[in-house]
């Protein structure tokens, strides 16, 4: 059992309050009159109330925006860390600092992180941002779908705050289900595909579209097996290509070792019968 | 005042402190304004010069140490002795850049340590990390005798000797595990590498060019040392050097082929791109070429066509490893990225460092030994 979020890029309005909500919970709001915002504020707030964003339109991901929403022709989609199943940054990490947890999220402990990037290299979604102005312990940055708020038994506030469900929360099986029968009762508007359920091994944020899922900007070209196994198949035969290299090159060295022996024994038994 | 005992300044000599100047600044810029301001590095390209050229090539052009030390002690080809402390000696050099540009390049280098005590076996980057500690030992052991011959410390010395032979073999493991898992690095992004260099058999391909390009290096080396400290050049050990060379390149050379055929990557040459140029000069300068010199006896027992079939072999390395760690990762990034100037500084100077220090190792220390002293092959035979 863990935790989704499903996103129907058909009901989403791009009125960024996922946006907002991410930079509030994260502390990464910089306009400084908007520091009262909070995730309940943001909820109370009416469609149209103008949103203190730092910069308009289309934004990146960046270790400053962990959430954005970017507008691909007349759709908007949201796009965040897709925390996979069997997540390619978990398993590139070479100290450990990632995590997938029990509970769905993909987590990052700064303290073990030593700034390699290999996370940002190997991410086949590329969300994994890096703090590059920082002169001191930058961090490896991504969303964490709320895990610290999960822990309390609340939603992640970008599901918490979307004023018309484009993003919700719940089970991976029954957000599954969810977009299934979504998939089944209007099947001229959806393209018949839920993004996310197999790629590299299934992810944990799932995506439904009316557009083919490349023109989202969404990589189509990711195989459906987890991307671990590609580096693990080759890693786990390690212990038995020491023995077996061990044991062929001392074979070789007493082979050709013994070799010079004999090769010298005889000369000078030659010279000794000569 | 004795302007004798200052050292001369040659052109060479001020070229290096030039770029050394640069390369000073630019670490300086790098720990005082963070790697944003340092380098042109971003979100969309993490990885740059400095691990694409510094660690990856560097780590592949350090590989004539274990290449020769395996031919010397384990094949028991002893002729190729006089040249087998100078490889070992690069190889140290090679590993110890290696070390010190990851310093650099890491965003948090005091945590460098963290693999140590924080395993993650899944992660090739992982065995990357112990590799390089590992082997950059067993190359400080390989290579202490001539330091402790220096000082006269015949204790350690026999020590060494003794257990010579374990010590070899161990590092030829490390290496040959090392090569391959710096090829290993890049299977995890079969979408985003381009298909004429992303192969399931990437960690293959890096063992056995790394092992064509040792001994590339090592006639490559020969030779400048050859001319810069004035010393005969050993003709024939180079040129049967040169045959094996041909063989393992041949056989990375079908191996690559015949990869990308059953791929279906050679389709991507009928369109014009950068990649498809770079892929091109790849093949043709690093792999056709050299074969086909080295088919010639004349070219190969000559001693400035053999040094031309070494620097072609390096080229197609270099080339190789750039485009595997670089250029072929641009096309998916949707990214261009070309080092900054201070990023080029600092790789120039870590490669002038190198220069310098087997310079100064050569005064010193008994790099070019004078005669084998044959014996069971102690480190210092």
């Amino acid at each position: 059992m863990s935790k989704s979020i499903l996103v129907d890029t058909t009901r989403c309005i791009g009125c960024q309050r996922c946006v907002v909500a991410c930079k509030v919970v994260n502390g990464l709001l910089k306009a400084s009159p908007s520091n009262f915002l909070t995730t309940d504020t943001l909820t109370s707030l009416g469609p149209d109330t103008d949103l203190p964003m730092d910069e308009s339109g289309d934004e990146e991901l960046s270790a400053n925006a962990l959430n954005v929403v970017q507008t691909r022709g007349s759709v908007y989609v949201r796009r965040f860390c897709m925390h996979c199943q069997d997540p390619t940054c978990v398993s590139v990490c070479p100290v450990g600092a990632f995590k997938k947890t029990a509970a769905g999220p993909v987590v990052y402990a700064e303290e073990r992180c030593m700034g390699c990037r290999y996370c940002m290299m190997a991410c086949p979604f590329g969300v994994p941002r890096y703090e590059w102005a920082k002169v001191w312990a930058p961090r490896v940055k991504k969303c964490h779908m709320c895990a610290p708020r999960q822990a309390k038994g609340l939603k992640p506030a970008c599901t918490e705050v979307c004023p018309v469900q484009a993003g919700i929360f719940g089970e991976r099986e029954d957000l599954l289900r969810e977009a299934e029968n979504r998939l089944r009762q209007e099947p001229t508007k959806y393209v018949q595909y839920i993004y996310g359920e197999r790629e590299v091994g299934g992810t944990s944020v799932l995506y439904l579209s009316a557009v083919p899922f490349e023109a989202l900007g969404l990589p189509a070209n990711l195989p459906h097996d987890a991307l671990p196994m590609y580096t693990y198949r080759v890693l786990s035969e390690i212990p038995t290509e020491v023995v077996l290299g061990g044991a062929l090159l001392s074979g070789i060295w007493w082979i050709t070792k013994r070799r010079e022996e004999v090769a010298k024994a005889e000369k000078e038994e030659g010279k000794a019968h000569s | 005042m004795n302007f004798d005992k200052l050292p001369k300044l040659t052109f060479w000599r001020a070229v290096l402190m030039v770029i050394l100047a640069a390369g000073f600044y630019s670490t300086l810029l790098r720990f005082t304004k963070g790697l944003g301001a340092a380098t042109h590095l971003s979100d969309r390209f993490p990885w740059g010069l400095w691990i694409g050229f510094d660690v990856i090539c560097g780590v592949g052009l350090a590989a004539g140490g274990f290449t020769l030390a395996a031919t010397v002690y384990v094949f028991h080809l002893r002729r190729f002795h006089p040249i087998l402390r100078p490889s070992i000696l690069t190889a140290f050099l090679g590993y110890g850049l290696v070390a010190v540009a990851l310093l650099i390049d890491l965003g948090k280098p005091y945590n460098i340590w963290h693999p140590l005590v924080m395993w993650n076996p899944h992660s090739v980057m992982f065995e990357v990390a112990w590799c390089v500690m590992l082997y950059l030992t067993v190359l400080a052991l390989e290579f202490s005798p001539a330091v402790f011959e220096r000082f006269q410390m015949q204790k350690p010395l026999k020590l060494l000797k003794a257990v010579t032979i374990p010590l070899v073999i161990v590092g030829v493991l490390l290496s040959t595990l090392h090569q391959s898992s710096l090829g290993s690095l890049f299977l995890i992004v079969p979408s985003k590498l381009h298909p004429y260099w992303y192969s399931p058999l990437l960690p293959l391909f890096f063992f056995i060019s790394a092992v064509a390009t040792g001994m590339a290096i090592v006639i490559f080396e020969s030779n400048l040392s050859a001319r810069a400290f004035g010393r005969e050049i050993e003709m024939p050990l180079l040129s049967a050097l040169a045959k094996a060379m041909a063989v393992v390149l041949g056989v990375y050379g079908i191996l690559r082929l015949q990869d990308l055929w059953r791929r279906g990557a050679l389709v991507h040459l009928r369109e014009p791109s950068t990649e498809t140029l770079l892929f091109a000069l790849e093949i043709v300068l690093g792999l056709l070429l050299p074969l086909l010199l080295l088919l010639s006896r004349r070219v190969r027992e000559d001693r400035q066509g053999l040094f031309a079939i070494a620097v072609l072999v390096i080229t197609g390395f270099l080339l190789n490893r750039l485009n595997v760690s670089i250029t072929g990762l641009e096309y998916s990034a949707h990214a261009h990225y070309f080092p900054k100037w201070t990023e080029v500084a600092v790789t120039l100077s870590m490669v002038g460092t190198m220069f310098l220090c087997f310079a100064l190792a050569v005064r010193y220390l008994n790099v070019f030994e004078a005669e084998p002293s044959g014996e069971m092959g102690g480190v210092k035979a």
